[in-house]
């Protein structure tokens, strides 16, 4: 069988998974601090002040790689429970619930960052334009999957109910990206591409393209770090629980 | 021996929920008053004054006749959850999404229906134009079963839990917020003037997807919350 | 944990087969793995104390829940709801009767949905398990045991082989339980099968039932 597909198959396995994500997540760690402490450095004192804007641009070091995170969540999530579903394989359904509440936290993020910013540069806290609204019913839909998750005493029933939840609300992705083509909105239009160019000063992009990779790596060390914590819940009566534990540091089931 | 056809089933069911309302007619009454009461709150709120209210008036009975029909939509699969029916109903022979779209229907029919009926009163508690009336009954005929089915596949998700009002509200509240823009949008825009087909098209286009996918969706959700 | 249940390979072809039936809720065992099958003319009473997972049982093998583990075969095939047909009758613990309709209402209905063997009626299943006169009363105002008996009334109408029955003799009395052990026999008398629950107080008194003893998980 094909090398590739059978690691897949063995990343299935709870166990497996267990000990590959807890070697993984040091390096995730590793490289979410040094990318953010480059990004940002890049971001807060090497790039120029935006000709119209000045520095309060800045906060776009935050804002967007949260922005684009929690879009990029929701897909994965709504992947994971879609993989659950039709497939009934544990390990998604364990990512997808776990990706939830850090989804929510970067949306969370988005929105605070975006009123911070609007503030200064359209001389508002909040508008109801379509970016803004439609990402705002995103933080609903990512509290609508967890609070079902937890409202449901089995936790099998329960990651599939959310899950089959999280795609329903999936439709409203596409709308939250492209909103601010379909509708003239206040929020400023598309400047980063991922085909052809951008149209942001390289100065400003590079600080950007780090922070970005960073929040991913962020985001898939604390999804490790949590799934690992579940998985060790879920299984808590099977004997690779019971060995992990007893002869492994207690310090390393910890997460952010 | 005579095997049920699908179609016997299905016209079986929508006298047997239709017989089931008549039997509680009383209660059917609720959504009604309920969407007067909000309606006719506004003007203590606000002041009495015409522009004002006109202003407001085809969003307010947008927003409330959606409020009324999500405190009804409990009652879309409660008391067959309670008396076992909705398990016969899965287990019989028939594609459960058909039969789920029958219950749905009666449900859109007996509480949304009233509320229609009801808009040219509440237009008129609010001062709404004449003009903009047939845009409101049109907006909130296609809205309201777009809500009764989106509605119907949140409620299979939360059944059998105690305390699932407010996570319904908040399970459908954000797939029913485009609704809402598009249908009081039309209205506002026939209000002002404008052009108005075009949220109207959407809305309809929407409600032909969600006549097709909604009741498959609620039927899964459905297995998924009774096993 | 299980009863292995015997099959004398002559028997006709089988209605019903578990196989290495497990189930588990919350990361707790609650029975398996379990085998057994089930043919026309049989009845198996599957026994346990309270908790011992009876009533789960008799919702994976209506197709109502996905066992954890092995798999149902109906006819031959694998059991999914899709491929139910007419074929089985589920009396479930809450009985699915309408409380706001009267009885024959709700007969009606369930013809509606499941169909109706020749030569009956509703009225005539209703006089066969002694609630003639009671055509036209509000379920919401019999008693346990009448509702029971139009449950009852229910399963003499539509045409299904293979009656899954849970705990078909509680709120009822003498009488009552004669009439279940009546229809019983009547039922498998036509080739039809039957798979039943009990906590053991009383039970299918007619022959020998293949019994099957369900202990709740330690």
């Amino acid at each position: 069988m094909n090398p590739v597909l059978l690691w897949f198959h063995k990343l299935g396995s709870p166990p497996y998974f267990y000990r590959f994500a807890g070697r993984l997540i040091p390096w995730l760690y590793a490289i979410t601090i040094i990318g953010m402490v480059i990004g940002l450095y890049g971001g807060l004192v090497m790039a120029p002040a935006d000709y119209q804007q000045g520095d309060s641009f800045r906060i776009i070091y935050i804002h967007v790689p949260c922005a684009w995170m929690s879009l990029f969540v929701y897909a994965f999530m709504a992947a994971n429970g879609f993989v659950a579903l039709v497939w009934h394989i544990k390990l998604s359904e364990t990512l997808a619930m776990t990706s939830a509440p850090i989804g929510a936290m970067f949306t969370f993020v988005t929105l605070v960052t975006g009123s911070l910013w609007g503030e200064p540069t359209w001389g508002t806290w909040w508008t109801w334009d379509a970016r803004l609204t439609s990402e705002l019913v995103l933080l609903f839909l990512y509290f609508g999957v967890i609070g079902l998750y937890h409202a449901i005493e089995d936790t099998r029933q329960a990651s599939r109910a959310a899950a089959f939840l999280a795609l329903v609300g999936a439709v409203n992705l596409p709308i939250v990206h492209y909103s601010v083509v379909w509708w003239h909105t206040l929020h400023q239009g598309t400047t980063v591409s991922l085909m052809g160019p951008s149209k942001i000063d390289p100065r400003m992009l590079w600080p950007l393209l780090t922070m970005a990779l960073a929040t991913h790596t962020y985001f898939f060390a604390s999804l490790l770090a949590r799934a690992r914590v579940s998985l060790l819940q879920l299984e808590s009566g099977k004997e690779w629980v019971r060995s992990q534990l007893g002869s492994g540091n207690p310090a390393e089931v910890s997460h952010v | 021996m005579k095997y049920g056809t699908t179609g016997a089933a299905c016209a079986a069911l929508l006298k047997r929920d239709l017989l089931l309302v008549w039997r509680r007619r009383g209660d059917a009454l609720n959504p009604l008053l309920f969407a007067i009461i909000v309606v006719s709150l506004f003007p203590f709120a606000l002041g009495p004054e015409r522009t004002v209210l006109e202003r407001i008036a085809a969003g307010t009975i947008f927003v409330a006749e959606l409020l009324a029909m999500l405190l009804s939509l409990d009652t879309l699969f409660r008391s067959d959850l309670e008396d076992g029916s909705l398990e016969q109903l899965v287990v019989s022979p028939h594609p459960l999404s058909l039969l789920l779209a029958c219950k749905i229907f009666i449900h859109w029919m007996t509480t949304a229906l009233p509320l229609i009926v009801i808009a040219p009163l509440l237009a008129e508690l609010l001062h709404l134009p004449d003009r903009v009336l047939p845009v409101l009954l049109v907006a909130l005929l296609l809205s309201t079963p777009l809500l009764s089915l989106i509605g119907a596949v949140c409620v299979a998700l939360t059944i059998g839990m105690r305390r699932s009002g407010m996570l319904l509200t908040l399970l459908v509240l954000p797939l029913i917020v485009p609704v809402l823009i598009f249908g009081a949008g039309a209205c506002n825009a026939a209000q002002s003037g404008f052009a108005f087909h075009a949220p109207l098209l959407w809305l309809g286009a929407w409600l032909v997807l969600a006549l097709v996918l909604a009741p498959l969706a609620a039927a899964a959700a459905l297995k998924i919350s009774l096993s | 944990m299980n009863d292995q249940a015997s099959d004398p390979a002559e028997q006709p072809a089988t209605l019903l087969q578990a196989q290495r039936l497990g189930l588990s809720r919350n990361q707790e065992v609650i029975f398996g793995p379990l085998d057994f099958s089930l043919h026309p003319g049989e009845v198996v009473l599957i026994e346990g104390d309270n908790g011992s997972g009876k009533t789960t049982l008799l919702r994976i093998l209506s197709g109502l829940l996905e066992p954890y583990d092995g798999e149902v075969l109906l006819h031959g095939e694998p059991l999914t709801l899709a491929r139910l047909s007419h074929q089985v009758a589920l009396l479930g613990h809450l009985l699915g009767l309408k409380l706001e309709l009267t009885a024959l209402e709700n007969l009606r209905f369930s013809i509606g949905l499941g169909g109706i063997r020749r030569g009956i009626t509703p009225e005539l299943a209703l006089a066969s398990v002694g609630l003639e006169g009671y055509e036209d009363q509000p379920i919401r105002t019999m008693s346990a045991g009448q509702r029971k008996r139009v449950a009852l009334a229910r399963l003499l109408l539509v045409p299904a082989g293979l009656w899954l029955l849970d705990e078909p003799y509680a709120n009822l009395d003498r009488e009552g339980i004669e009439l279940v052990n009546r229809l019983l026999d009547h039922h498998i008398h036509r080739g039809g099968a039957a798979l039943i629950t009990s906590h053991g107080a009383y039970a299918y008194t007619s022959g020998m039932p293949r019994r099957i003893r369900l202990k709740a998980a330690a």
